[in-house]
């Protein structure tokens, strides 16, 4: 071109636009607070729904890896088993590969623990003999979102000759994985869909302030301004809706957690756990910003390149 | 400059805006456009800028072929344009300096090179003082003398105006005319839509009558009755 200026002093003069566009953008924000604030608001709660969903799931999840330890299988010797060959069986199976820990209740603990626990313990003075078999407690080195692997385990355990019953309540942990399923599910589907009202929002905005512009995009236009020239305030202003929004979402996140650690603290203590309610992590922080960022440019993108069509000088 | 081949432009509706014309303006010179309202002179302008594409005919600018420019192209073909408009078309939400750095903006100028230039285009026009001033606060001579500094800031090759003295007092008209003149003595073309015929007879510039979208004289203003179309 014949007025354009040096190549090299060009991309320099580039990136320096791209900053004066980006701040004017955010400057333009700023002159507006209260609109701005509204409809970063909307994009905040929209997102912070979704977010809150995603951490009470993280912490379900927690909390049943908790009861993982706990998951242990029964094993009920026959009555006729001695010590000896219960105590040579649960040498056997502290070597399987799949069992992490195997506890004995012999015959006199069983006693001990029946009459303690089940206030049926003067029933027993009247027997000649104890009538309760050794007990091998089993603790499966397996993670209980595998209620398969456990199955099989407690099919095989049962197999032996000494095992009268291998028993495990498997059902609570394929019902908890399987609801926990249906969540992960119902999160992501709240999510598409409140992602697609974040859309609108950004994109409803971004078209108002393309109206409100009308003339300046019109003169733009008149003295040679490219498409690219006239979009680019416009997508920095949903690039910077999504940045507020995204930063109110993890506040309005940071806030609830707050409101609901000391409840949630009670209930832990009344349960005897240590439990604590984690939050949403840095990197996970880091993605909420990220995607709240690219919902705002793909929001204005789509109302720039609908609307910008229309204003043609005339 | 500026070569049109037989243009027709007719708009939606069927109305004929122009027909057939067929005129030159070599580099350097300066024209007025003249014709009652409805002529065609905002037309013929709009075809130039690529506001309207013709509906038959060639338009040569600058040896460019301008049916030959696609839509995204056209940016570039306006940027070695000035164009000014009878109501101004300035941004009442900046200072005169903004407005006038506009089309230097657009074309990726550096800083300092844009302050020069802003400088110099206004002091050209006479209103360095107010730089720093909303337009709204300018009178209407001086606002047009904003929307003339923003026209030449670029050192454009072709300098169109639509009655740019359409609201302003014969003064006022005289200065702004003037004007005109010295950027045309420095090589700039120059293409004035205009009916102040008066003026155009006393600068002595070639003039081009439009009637009914036709070229009805085309040379110097010797004879007013027949530039006005009467």
């Amino acid at each position: 071109m014949r007025n354009s200026p040096l190549k090299s002093s060009r991309f320099l003069s580039y990136l320096g636009h791209h900053v004066r566009v980006s701040l004017a953008s955010l400057g333009r924000l700023y002159t507006q607070p209260i609109a701005t604030i509204m409809t970063a608001a909307v994009i905040s709660i929209a997102l912070a729904l979704p977010v809150g969903l995603y951490i009470a799931l993280a912490n379900i999840g927690q909390v049943s890896t908790d009861w993982d330890t706990s998951t242990q299988i029964s094993l009920f010797l026959h009555t006729h088993v001695k010590q000896r060959d219960a105590q040579k069986l649960m040498r056997r199976l502290e070597k399987h590969k799949d069992i992490k820990k195997v506890m004995m209740i012999d015959k006199e603990d069983g006693l001990k623990q029946f009459k303690e626990t089940s206030g049926f313990g003067d029933a027993l003075k009247y027997l000649d003999e104890n009538p309760l078999p050794i007990v091998l407690v089993v603790h499966p080195r397996i993670h209980a979102d595998q209620p398969n692997r456990i199955t099989k385990l407690v099919k095989d355990l049962g197999k032996n000759k000494y095992v009268e019953i291998a028993q495990l309540d498997v059902q609570w942990v394929k019902r908890l994985y399987t609801f926990l399923e249906i969540a992960k599910r119902s999160i992501l589907v709240i999510s598409s869909m409140l992602a697609i009202a974040v859309l609108l929002v950004v994109g409803n905005t971004i078209r108002l302030d393309i109206q409100n512009r009308r003339e300046e995009i019109e003169v733009s236009k008149l003295i040679g301004a490219s498409d690219a020239f006239i979009r680019r305030p416009f997508l920095y202003t949903g690039f910077w809706y999504g940045v507020i929004g995204g930063i109110m979402a993890w506040m309005i996140t940071i806030i609830s957690l707050i409101l609901m650690e000391e409840p949630i603290h009670n209930l832990a203590v009344l349960y005897h756990s240590d439990f604590r309610l984690s939050g949403l992590g840095f990197k996970n922080t880091l993605l909420l910003i990220f995607i709240s960022c690219s919902l705002g440019l793909i929001g204005s993108w789509l109302a720039v390149s609908r609307h910008l069509k229309d204003i043609e000088p005339s | 400059m500026i070569h049109f081949d037989n243009i027709s432009k007719r708009y939606p509706g069927g109305h004929d805006a122009l027909s057939q014309i067929s005129l030159r303006l070599e580099k350097g010179q300066m024209a007025f456009l003249t014709g009652h309202s409805g002529a065609g002179k905002s037309t013929l302008l709009k075809l130039i800028a690529m506001i309207e594409r013709p509906t038959r005919g060639q338009i040569f600018l600058d040896g460019v072929n301008l049916n030959n420019i696609g839509n995204r192209k056209i940016p570039y073909i306006r940027r070695n344009i000035g164009i000014i408009f009878q109501n101004h078309h300035l941004l009442y939400d900046r200072p005169v300096f903004d407005n006038v750095a506009m089309p230097l903006i657009i074309q990726g100028y550096r800083r300092q090179e844009i302050h020069k230039r802003v400088r110099a285009a206004l002091n050209q026009v006479g209103l360095l003082s107010k730089e720093k001033v909303y337009p709204i606060t300018l009178s209407g001579g001086e606002q047009q003398r904003v929307g003339i500094a923003r026209a030449i800031v670029h050192k454009p090759l072709l300098l169109l105006a639509d009655e740019p003295t359409g609201n302003l007092d014969p003064e006022l008209s005289r200065e702004i005319m003037q004007l005109f003149s010295r950027f045309n003595q420095v090589g700039t073309t120059v293409l004035i839509a205009s009916h102040n015929i008066e003026l155009i007879k006393e600068m002595g510039t070639p003039m081009i009558s439009l009637q009914d979208g036709r070229v009805s004289h085309n040379g110097l203003p010797f004879n007013a009755n027949r530039a006005r179309g009467l």
